[in-house]
């Protein structure tokens, strides 16, 4: 489609307005992290190092950061093996009710997480589970399977599967042909649907607020707990601005995955 | 009819074809492949069954869990202390929610906004989308996805308290560099959620219009179509499940939000406010309003699975 002069410059206005929109919220929680005042106020007077010397000194932040991460692992480690078995099983197989099975598989992120999240303590009220660890993850996982299977999904009906009968046609079994054919060919979809799926546990606030055990602070919790405390807000900007800045590893790992469809040469370890 | 297999690895001196890629396979590994290789069930079964299981007992099991809670009661408990259930099923809960003119308006009004937010985001997304897929250099492409997907790391609930700073009708961004700010309110609650999903938009649509190839696009403008009539005729058709994809989040994630109503909305309510508030004291009442984005949301599933928007998400 040929786009006019005015049509093309128009869009390049409105991608940059939709950016400057998008950022700005980021960069202003950046800024407080190193202003000398303690409230949200415009504009921000001076600049400090205070907060993030009190920050680097807390062990709330850190204790949360490690129960987050913690958390996010499990659940990735999880929906890595079971999402990678159902897009094995969803893309490589026909059979009775598979339709059913692929919507009801999407289910963990179509439905709100305050549906998730209530209907997952409901369930462990009555079989009598106390909320714990395990609860959390078990929560997590749940849907951060559908993010691996959606990923790895995607990559294994682009494959087809000719490349998988060229080496059975060679000799190879099925599990040599897993080993030196399919794995390396599905590891980008792997790792990005890991990442994400990681991402999205890392962040999570509303399934985890119904199922995490009493007293297990994860950092979107303690964030939660902090924001209603004025004193504690100049180090909840420190710990919020130092994870945008740490998250910009990962992203720029997914998208180098991106940039290669298959992801193998540049990405193998 | 018996079949005698020659089992080239368990022969003493038989060298195996393949032997170069690996080391030999052990006899037993060798037949397991075999066994995998004739036989499909079995590899459906394996490969289905731990997802399967996880998926009906974990989450269809939670789900029949809130259904049954829903008609559950509270026990009388004369103490006060205790939180008992009334395991005998009853409809009353559904009837409080049908007959109280409130949580009417609170399903309704959290419907209104989780449309208003997507259509808000897929009329902004659209033309980012294009710019990002059609236009933009390679590099400047690149550029746009990190730059888009970045946010979605930052921390919900940062973008939210930062958001609240922005709004803030007593010294907020908005109220001292341009003198007016909605305040907080459904209308920032909705300006919020479009902000928070927004990416969610951009994503599936930008996939899209990716997959689409330019000679489409020439041939229609060949063929002597505007752009506006391309747009329509050659454009949507094809990028219609990308749409409904990017739609099932933000339209499922503005009807059971309830943070950002607490931190931007003011008083404004959603369904999600009164199940959060009410979960700890009257659980089943809470699992029968939580039942409604249930109903809503596989109604919606059923309604888009046709435009196989649920392959893209």
């Amino acid at each position: 489609m040929y786009l006019s002069r005015q049509a093309r410059i128009a869009l390049r206005v409105f991608a940059a307005l939709v950016l400057v929109v998008l950022y700005f919220p980021l960069v202003y929680v950046a800024r407080l992290s190193v202003n000398t005042g303690v409230n949200y106020v415009w504009p921000p007077k001076g600049w400090t190092l205070q907060w993030w010397d009190a920050a680097i000194h807390a062990p709330g932040p850190r204790e949360a950061l490690l129960h987050s991460l913690q958390t996010a692992l499990w659940a990735t480690s999880v929906a890595l093996l079971l999402g990678t078995l159902a897009a094995f099983a969803l893309t490589r197989h026909r059979f009775f009710g598979q339709g059913s099975v692929s919507l009801a598989i999407v289910l963990p992120i179509a439905l709100p997480g305050i549906v998730t999240g209530i209907a997952l303590l409901s369930a462990f009220q009555r079989v009598g589970i106390d909320l714990s660890l395990m609860t959390l993850v078990i929560a997590h996982a749940t849907f951060c399977v559908v993010i691996v299977y959606n990923n790895v999904g995607a990559r294994m009906r682009r494959m087809q599967g000719n490349l998988e009968e060229a080496s059975a046609d060679l000799g190879a079994d099925g599990l040599q042909t897993f080993r030196y054919v399919t794995f390396p060919l599905m590891r980008s979809a792997l790792l990005a649907g890991g990442l994400l799926a990681f991402a999205l546990s890392f962040d999570e606030i509303v399934v985890t607020t119904f199922t995490v055990g009493p007293g297990y602070k994860t950092l979107p919790i303690w964030f939660a707990e902090n924001f209603a405390r004025p004193n504690a807000i100049p180090i909840v900007n420190v710990v919020a601005t130092f994870v945008v800045i740490v998250s910009i590893i990962p992203v720029y790992f997914a998208q180098r995955l991106v940039d290669s469809p298959h992801g193998t040469a540049e990405t193998a370890p | 009819m018996t079949t005698t297999v020659q089992h080239p690895a368990s022969g003493p001196s038989s060298p195996e074809p393949d032997e170069r890629t690996g080391p030999p396979p052990a006899g037993t590994r060798r037949r397991a492949a075999r066994f995998l290789a004739r036989h499909r069930r079995v590899r459906l079964g394996l490969t289905l069954g731990a997802p399967l299981t996880w998926l009906l007992v974990i989450y269809v099991g939670a789900l029949v869990a809130l259904l049954m809670t829903s008609l559950f009661s509270l026990a009388d408990d004369p103490t006060g202390l205790l939180t008992r259930l009334n395991t005998s099923l009853t409809l009353e809960n559904y009837a409080r929610l049908w007959n109280t003119a409130v949580y009417r308006e609170v399903a309704q009004r959290t419907v209104v906004a989780a449309i208003t937010v997507t259509v808000v985001d897929a009329l902004l997304a659209l033309p980012i989308a294009f710019y990002m897929a059609k236009v933009a250099s390679p590099w400047g492409k690149r550029a746009l996805v990190v730059a888009v997907t970045m946010p979605l790391w930052a921390g919900y609930l940062v973008k939210g308290y930062a958001w609240r700073a922005i709004l803030d009708p007593g010294g907020g961004v908005l109220k001292e560099v341009f003198g007016s700010t909605p305040g907080f309110g459904s209308t920032s609650a909705i300006i919020v959620l479009c902000y928070l999903w927004f990416p969610y938009m951009v994503i599936p649509l930008f996939a899209g219009l990716e997959r689409l190839p330019d000679s489409l696009l020439e041939a229609s403008t060949d063929l002597g179509a505007k752009a506006g009539r391309t747009f329509w005729s050659v454009v949507m058709p094809q990028l219609l499940p990308a749409l409904a994809a990017g739609s099932i989040f933000t339209f499922s994630l503005t009807l059971g939000d309830f943070y950002m109503n607490r931190i931007v909305g003011g008083t404004n309510e959603y369904i999600g406010n009164i199940v959060y508030r009410n979960f700890s004291a009257d659980l089943p009442f809470s699992a029968a309003y939580a039942m409604v984005p249930v109903v809503i949301m596989v109604i919606y599933l059923l309604a888009i699975r046709r435009t196989g928007a649920l392959e893209e998400l």
